[in-house]
């Protein structure tokens, strides 16, 4: 898993809150997430690979391992494209 | 005691299609370095900032530019001679070649101006912006200026659509096939006149900058801000200041090269692979200006400062993700001043 994804830093320059709202401050672009994608993005900002943050998240919540590695890819391909992973 | 400056501002039309008398005016009253009086020139009776009272002090109406720079001088002396003018900061494009032709007669009698000379404001015209772009570097969709039907006829089966029909103030088309390109060009012709521009439609975000020139090639100001809204006349209706180094960075080149001096909005189509595309520079503030005030840097108060002989620093920094909505509000007034300013043309 997680081939595609080699880098999952978050821009510096970008704006996050605790509540999962994002602002790219070079498009303009802003984004709201659940709960969920605020926590995976608040580990991204600690520099967390995509592993750790599958570990953590799992250990915490009631979710399919499998299943989360796939979503997770999914979401972290979806920051690469509106610019907010490097 | 703070010296008091009377500022005559043009563009009071805070309607759909704003022109930005009435956010250059709000951004100056907002520096605390000087007090003012404003008197508004207008051209209409119902512009509304003529009866923004805690705005403008006094109004009074100018004649339209095809009038000629003699009726408009005639005009100025006697505002003059009843306001005692300082400053002047006419924001149309139309009118902005008469202030310049008039700009060292105005000297004369004490009024200053800050406006880019004839070659500068020349050479960013829309019928010259590609071969100003080839000449100094700058992407500029290449385009044919039309003066005359049979020129757009012959070269009909040259177009690629879509493409952009533009008049030469303002006013521009998306046209997808040659039946809307004809009919731009009338409807644009009726409007503005000749000449028509025809100009390659360029794919992007459009992101538009408000830049401040010294006159000597300095950048005192850049604002990068992206549209969040926009009207079906392709006004920013709503929009947010960016953190873009690449946007700073073409203003900067664009004052440079051209040794600008004034406010100028550089409206920039960025494409999906990055190439910043020049689509018009426009030679006086855009009417989103009072953001550059409310980000951090007064572009209007800092013009008034060079303007009056200052030497000003250029700003370091700014506030990024500051947005402005724009609103409509219903102003109340009286027949009574209505009457005055269609009558007397003053108000």
């Amino acid at each position: 898993m997680f081939k595609k994804i080699i880098n999952m830093r978050i821009r510096k320059n970008i704006a996050t809150s605790d509540e999962g709202f994002l602002f790219n401050p070079t498009t303009g672009d802003s984004f709201s997430t659940n709960a969920i994608g605020s926590e995976i993005i608040n580990l991204l900002k600690l520099d967390k690979s995509p592993v750790e943050i599958t570990e953590d998240i799992c250990d915490r919540y009631d979710v399919d391992k499998i299943l989360f590695e796939r979503d997770l890819e999914d979401f972290t391909s979806l920051l690469k494209e509106y610019s907010i992973l490097e | 005691m703070k010296k008091q400056l009377v500022i005559a501002v043009t563009a009071l039309n805070a309607i759909d299609s704003p022109g930005p008398g009435v956010a250059v005016i709000r951004a100056i009253r907002e520096c605390a370095d000087f007090s003012v009086r404003i008197i508004g020139l207008s051209y209409e009776a119902l512009e509304p900032g003529l009866y923004m009272h805690d705005l403008v002090d006094k109004t009074y109406q100018i004649p339209y530019p095809s009038g000629g720079t003699d009726s408009l001088m005639n005009r100025l002396e006697y505002i003059h001679e009843e306001e005692k003018l300082d400053l002047i900061i006419p924001n149309f494009d139309a009118e902005l070649f008469s202030f310049i032709k008039l700009r060292d007669k105005l000297k004369g009698m004490g009024i200053s101006t800050f406006l880019p000379d004839l070659n500068q404001f020349e050479a960013r015209d829309k019928i010259k912006l590609y071969d100003f772009g080839q000449k100094n570097g700058f992407l500029v969709p290449k385009d044919r200026v039309i003066y005359e039907l049979r020129e757009l006829k012959n070269m009909e089966e040259d177009l690629e659509y879509p493409i952009v029909v533009k008049g030469k103030f303002y006013d521009a088309v998306i046209a997808r096939n040659f039946d809307q390109v004809e009919k731009a060009y009338y409807k644009i012709m009726s409007k503005w006149g000749l000449p028509i521009i025809i100009q390659d439609f360029i794919k992007g975000t459009e992101i538009n900058i408000a830049a401040l020139g010294d006159g000597e090639g300095n950048t005192i100001s850049v604002i990068p801000m992206r549209k969040l809204y926009i009207t079906d006349k392709g006004k920013a209706w709503a929009g947010i200041t960016l953190d873009d180094e690449k946007m700073i960075a073409l203003a900067r080149k664009f004052v440079e090269k051209t040794k600008w001096r004034g406010g100028c909005e550089l409206e920039v189509m960025l494409t999906d692979d990055g190439k910043p595309y020049i689509m018009e520079v426009n030679p006086r503030f855009p009417a989103w200006i009072y953001l550059t005030a409310a980000a951090g840097q007064n572009q209007p108060a800092s013009l008034v400062k060079m303007a009056m002989g200052e030497k000003v620093a250029p700003f370091a920094s700014y506030e990024i993700g500051k947005i402005f909505i724009r609103y409509a509000w219903d102003l109340i007034t009286d027949i009574k001043e209505f009457q005055t300013i269609s009558g007397n043309g003053e108000l």
